[in-house]
């Protein structure tokens, strides 16, 4: 009797929805904080800038690598000498001036995270980005800084490449100017300044 | 019923009836203008290109790596599958060596994305069936892959994952257990999708029978994928011209006997079975190793042109690449399933009922995205 029940197709598919009506929800109500999904580890939101917190600067030298591969253009950076540079407190010899992203414009692709030589851009987990103005989505050098600092907590995050981006001022010698001797922010500069203008002069 | 290739009285014409581009049940925006007799069909003509953003004109001025970005959204339902057949592309004319491990994850991958484009196929299809419980299944098993990609990829839908000689970073260790259980509930969810949809009464009533194509319009209209399977023709890229390392695996093809629309919908059912079938043994297979081979500075693959077919969730998705040896292609051409599979719709549709337009339609399963390019 039941073997032939279930051969009528309406019933199997009752018997379906009432299996389901004893399972546990799979949603979650989503405005209340305690309840949503999390997102996972490798979750990538919106773009942000890093914090080095040993130096008490940004990675970022605004070297405008992720600038010129961004597919939607949605970032501006604008580069200035590092005063803790001349200081002798920092080994980078640039740093970031003015930072950028229209938040609005991003595709979360994470190219940007991907070209970047300094560690300095990481895709943070902000995604909740509404505003009530056009341009509120603009975010500059101080959000990004801030959603990055809440990303390196949150996260426990440590640079990819860690002594090239310690940021640690080179020995005295380095005051010598010799090529070799030079400290390595500026040696990568030098290579990104020569890509740069080769790929100018190809174009 | 014989599909009829009779002439289009004009004097039998009665009522011309427009469909979209804002219908909810044309899958994006799509515009259909129908010529009805009474409740019967005469003639359809698809208008369509709304959603057209010039994505092979973009590509022209952009780098290879960024294009990966924009192949994530022309079907924005099978991202995966669409990125590998331009990284296919671009390899081949490079001529490179694409690490074990890359393979398998990227096989392992646009498997899910398959299982999980078909889910939302299944459960959008019973949308238009009239069955509003099937849809709520369909996207809750699709969320599940999609939570699995987010902790993959990081991303649930625009992954941009797939890179040009791999893939942009290696699984988290507790991958193949989180892909085992995964596929576990999957073929439990399947059958149980199965059991909801596939033989209700109603639903046989309303898709037996209707918008038959037979295999030899099939082929003549160029239909690829599961719209060509169900009409009896077995063809799968995958095995008939395998791509990647789809020739390792052991899996069937399913095939449909009629070509109605109930067959274009079970193909896509069973589709998903032999997709985890394809899963698992890439699971045990899976090597330790590299995950990409790197190239120094920007991607610049010699001068020529490449074609590469695979097989994308709708069908036949060829990629035509001309590189005139710069960092960015001098063209690419897109052959998108949808796009073609589109082209049967007034054959199918004509002498059926109104009521089963949207039936018909959904039953090719086309996503706009990719067939306005």
């Amino acid at each position: 009797m039941i073997s032939q029940l279930k051969n009528i197709g309406f019933l199997r598919g009752l018997v379906v929805t009432l299996k389901t009506t004893f399972r546990s929800s799979v949603t979650a109500e989503y405005p209340r904080v305690d309840k949503r999904i999390q997102v996972a580890e490798r979750f990538m939101g919106f773009p942000a800038l890093l914090w080095d917190s040993n130096i008490v600067e940004p990675y970022c030298t605004g070297c405008m690598v992720c600038v010129r591969n961004c597919p939607t253009q949605c970032m501006s950076a604008e580069m200035k000498d590092n005063p803790k540079f001349e200081d002798g407190t920092s080994g980078r010899r640039k740093i970031i001036n003015e930072f950028e992203i229209n938040l609005g414009r991003c595709i979360l692709c994470g190219i940007c995270v991907d070209v970047c030589n300094f560690d300095a851009i990481e895709m943070s987990h902000e995604h909740e980005l509404s505003k009530y103005q056009r341009n509120g989505n603009r975010a500059n050098l101080e959000t990004l800084l801030r959603m990055g600092m809440e990303f390196q907590n949150k996260v426990n995050w440590t640079p990819k490449q860690p002594e090239k981006n310690s940021g640690k001022p080179k020995e005295k010698v380095s005051k010598s100017k010799t090529s070799e001797d030079l400290p390595n922010p500026l040696k990568l500069d030098k290579s990104l300044n020569s890509e740069s203008s080769e790929k100018d002069s190809s174009e | 019923m014989q599909v009829s290739q009779s002439k289009i009285n004009d004097d039998a014409i009665d009522l011309m009836i427009n469909m979209g581009p804002q219908h909810p049940s044309t899958h994006g925006v799509f515009r259909l203008v129908i010529w009805v007799d009474g409740e019967k069909i005469q003639k359809v003509e698809p208008h369509i290109g709304y959603l057209h953003r010039g994505s092979e004109k973009i590509c022209e001025s952009e780098s290879y790596n960024q294009i990966i970005t924009l192949f994530d959204r022309l079907d924005y339902v099978g991202n995966l599958n669409n990125e590998l057949a331009f990284s296919l592309a671009v390899e081949k004319l490079m001529d490179l060596e694409i690490p074990e491990r890359a393979q398998y994850i990227r096989v392992i991958l646009c498997e899910l994305n398959r299982i999980a484009s078909h889910m939302l196929f299944y459960g959008v299809y019973g949308l238009d069936a009239g069955a509003t419980t099937p849809m709520l299944y369909g996207f809750r098993e699709r969320e599940r892959i999609q939570e699995l990609f987010e902790s993959v990829t990081g991303a649930r839908l625009m992954h941009n994952y797939i890179r040009i000689g791999g893939i942009k970073e290696d699984v988290e260790s507790d991958f193949k257990d989180k892909v085992h259980k995964l596929i576990n509930d999957l073929k439990k969810s399947v059958d149980e999708c199965d059991d909801l949809l596939s033989n209700n009464e109603m639903f046989l009533v309303r898709t037996k029978n209707i918008g038959i194509i037979t295999a030899d319009e099939a082929i003549d209209l160029g239909l690829s994928g599961p719209s060509l399977r169900a009409s009896g023709v077995l063809e799968d890229i995958r095995v008939t011209d395998p791509y990647s390392i789809y020739d390792r695996f052991d899996f069937g093809i399913p095939v449909g006997s009629k070509g109605d629309c109930w067959d274009r919908y079970f193909v896509r059912v069973q589709e998903m079975r032999e997709s985890i079938k394809i899963i698992e043994q890439a699971l045990v297979d899976l090597p330790e190793g590299e995950i990409i081979t790197p190239i120094k500075g920007m991607v610049r693959p010699p001068k020529g042109e490449v074609f590469v077919r695979t097989e994308s969730p709708r069908g036949d998705l060829g990629v035509f690449v001309v590189s005139d040896g710069s960092d960015k292609p001098y063209r690419v051409k897109v052959r998108p399933p949808s796009f073609v599979n589109l082209q049967a719709l007034e054959l199918m549709l004509r002498d059926t009922y109104l009521a089963d337009a949207v039936l018909v339609l959904g039953s090719i399963d086309i996503i706009m995205g990719e067939v306005d390019r």
